[in-house]
């Protein structure tokens, strides 16, 4: 028996939302007094034995694997590979990839899957996860009820934990080496970090009356090395890219401080946010929804305050 | 070319969450009931418009869901699509639901089967990839660009920090969200012909059931905003890196 981590990785390196993963499953292999180990799927350029520092014991790298993702290849992949750990718990990192694998391998094996979960399992009847549901307003506790488990985890709600170790590597080959789909084309948004990841997020809304407007918040951003988003109707209307509109209908997300700039506070809007550690809201307007959600705010002109801010943050971090 | 779309019905988006029982039902009472907006917006709409580029195109409507759930049906018959079929069971498990869907799929001739990146309630982001496996076919999730190729389909997928476009062969299931297609108002043909759009019930496949809900928790209420005067961003800083510890 043993809890397998699925390390989700992009061009070769290993994601944000892989270490949340490894760490998790770390955590939950010491509460169910066994080991914790990994599942590495194609070509890396990272030292695997550094997973020990996770707290894995052993690392089943599928070197022969295509790098393009195909998750129906993949899950033929992972299946051997929870057969040949002996896996019995299966935790997965909340991102793109985690999402179109989990429930796969949840219908290969027969194996009850929860999405979205914020803590380790109750034990004391049954298995029973916490997880997020309606978009961030409320947890359920889901139980699953078959023998083996699958954990997804909601991206940013465990912490990365780290020490020393060394995890010992077993390269593993596959015979399930040829994937019906083609991958044409790779972009990244450049240089920036993804805003799923990041720490800190600097969002803004209609309140920025129009695009030529974002420089502001973009060097507000660039000081705090964070990540930009909008509101719907920014994106809806071409002001900002559709990849940056958080909320119910765009990217949930969950950094440790998000600063909102002329947003209202719609409660679509909040659903994608609230899981934020610190908010902090500036809008001109003192009745705007969003102080209610919020945990510091400041009324006032985002023309005037945003700016200000920016130089206080530089003065902050020594940058002029 | 024979699409399946996936439809489920949520709760409005400005609805208050409640509980009831004791905290293991979902208080529904006064619930205004919506199309999921992922399977409206994107994936419905997306197959509509390849039907109006190809009118050989046939669209199928399929959901799992009570009586209930046939206003929000005839609700989507009326943006577009030729019939729908009701799946008469009500489960809030993946694997149950995806079950039924399949064994609805496995013998409808179907090329493409569209579903929505997730359900905006219970956020599982499951279905698809479970109906994907159980038919043994390739699956691309949270899709934002979807165009036929003849027998292929290219396919814009966006993810963490960038976007990967594929090239991938029918049949095919693919999750959509934003980018796919634009929202749509439906019109008085539209509502008038959904009336008489066959909406076909029949009883569910046998399945297991894997997961079960327990019990659900509101978060605890923040404490109360902070305000800082704007000639004070200093003190805002100071704020954000001594108590909240987050710069
Ligand atoms: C089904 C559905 C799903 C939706 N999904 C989403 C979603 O995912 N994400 C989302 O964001 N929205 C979503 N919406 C839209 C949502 O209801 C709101 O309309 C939207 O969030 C409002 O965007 P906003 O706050 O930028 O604009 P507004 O509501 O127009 O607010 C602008 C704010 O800026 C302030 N302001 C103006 N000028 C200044 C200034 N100079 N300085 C400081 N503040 C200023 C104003 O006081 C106001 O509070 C959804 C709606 C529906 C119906
Ligand atoms: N009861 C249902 N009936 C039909 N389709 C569903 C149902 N539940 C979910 N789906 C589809 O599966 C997608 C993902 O749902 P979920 O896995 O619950 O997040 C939804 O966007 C729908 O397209």
């Amino acid at each position: 028996m043993s809890v397998l981590a699925f390390v989700d990785t992009a061009e070769g390196k290993i994601k944000k939302g892989s270490l949340e993963a490894l760490s998790y499953a770390s955590q939950l292999a010491g509460v169910l007094n066994t080991r914790s180990e990994a599942l590495v799927i194609g070509e890396t350029q990272e030292d695997l034995t550094q997973l020990g520092k996770y707290g894995i014991a052993k690392v089943y790298h599928v070197q022969n694997a295509p790098s393009v993702f195909d998750s129906q290849l993949y899950t033929k992949i992972a299946a051997d590979a929870v057969s040949a750990a002996g896996a019995k718990v299966l935790v997965f990192p909340g991102t793109s990839n985690g999402k179109a694998l989990a429930p796969r391998l949840s219908a290969k094996l027969k194996a009850g899957m929860v999405s979205g979960v914020v803590q380790l399992p109750e034990l004391n009847n049954g298995f029973a996860v916490k997880r997020s549901v309606f978009s961030g307003k409320a947890f359920s506790d889901v139980a699953i009820l078959t023998d083996i488990k699958l954990i997804v985890l909601n991206p940013n709600a465990w912490p990365v934990s780290s020490g020393e170790g060394s995890a010992e590597v077993i390269a593993v080959q596959t015979a399930h080496a040829s994937s019906a789909l083609k991958l044409l084309n790779t972009s990244r948004t450049s240089g920036k970090v993804p805003l799923t990841e990041a720490e800190i997020v600097v969002s803004a809304g209609r309140g920025m009356k129009g695009p030529e407007n974002w420089g502001i918040v973009e060097e507000l951003a660039d000081v705090l090395n964070a990540a930009l988003a909008c509101s719907r109707p920014v994106a809806d209307a071409h002001w900002r890219p559709h990849n940056e509109h958080v909320g119910q209908t765009g990217i949930a997300i969950a950094p440790n401080l998000y600063i909102a700039i002329g947003i209202s506070g719609a409660i679509q809007h909040l659903a994608g946010v609230n899981r934020s550690k610190t908010i902090v809201v500036i809008n001109k307007d003192p009745e705007a929804p969003f102080f209610k959600a919020a945990d510091y705010g400041i009324v006032g002109d985002a023309f005037e305050v945003v700016p200000k801010l920016t130089a206080a943050l530089k003065k902050f971090k020594g940058l002029s | 070319m024979k699409i399946l779309v996936c439809i489920s019905r949520t709760p409005d988006t400005t609805t208050k969450i409640a509980f009831t029982e004791n905290n293991t039902k979902f208080d529904t009472s006064g619930v205004q009931w919506i199309i999921n907006p992922y399977d409206e917006w994107y994936a419905l709409v997306r197959a509509i418009e390849l039907k109006e580029a190809d009118p050989s195109v046939v669209i199928h409507l399929i959901t799992v869901g009570g009586q209930d759930t046939e206003a929000i049906i005839r609700k989507a018959l009326a943006l577009g699509g030729d019939e729908a079929i009701r799946v008469n069971a009500e489960s809030h498990d993946s694997f149950f639901i995806a079950s039924q869907i399949a064994a609805v799929a496995r013998n409808g001739g179907y090329d493409l089967i569209f579903t929505g990146k997730e359900t905006i309630d219970y956020n599982g982001a499951a279905v698809g990839g479970m109906v994907a496996e159980l038919l043994d076919w390739p699956y691309i999730n949270q899709a934002t660009r979807f165009e036929l190729k003849g027998n292929t389909a290219q396919i814009t997928r966006e993810m963490e920090g960038g976007a990967e476009e594929y090239e991938a062969p029918l049949p095919l299931v693919v999750s959509c969200q934003k980018g796919m297609a634009e929202q749509r108002i439906p019109n008085m043909k539209g509502i008038m012909s959904a009336r008489t759009k066959p909406l076909k019930v029949i009883e569910p496949a046998a399945a297991d059931v894997l997961t079960a809900v327990s019990r659900f928790d509101l978060p605890p209420p923040k404490a109360g905003v902070k305000l800082v005067a704007p000639d004070q961003v200093d003190e805002l800083v100071r704020l954000l890196h001594e108590e909240a510890k987050v710069i």
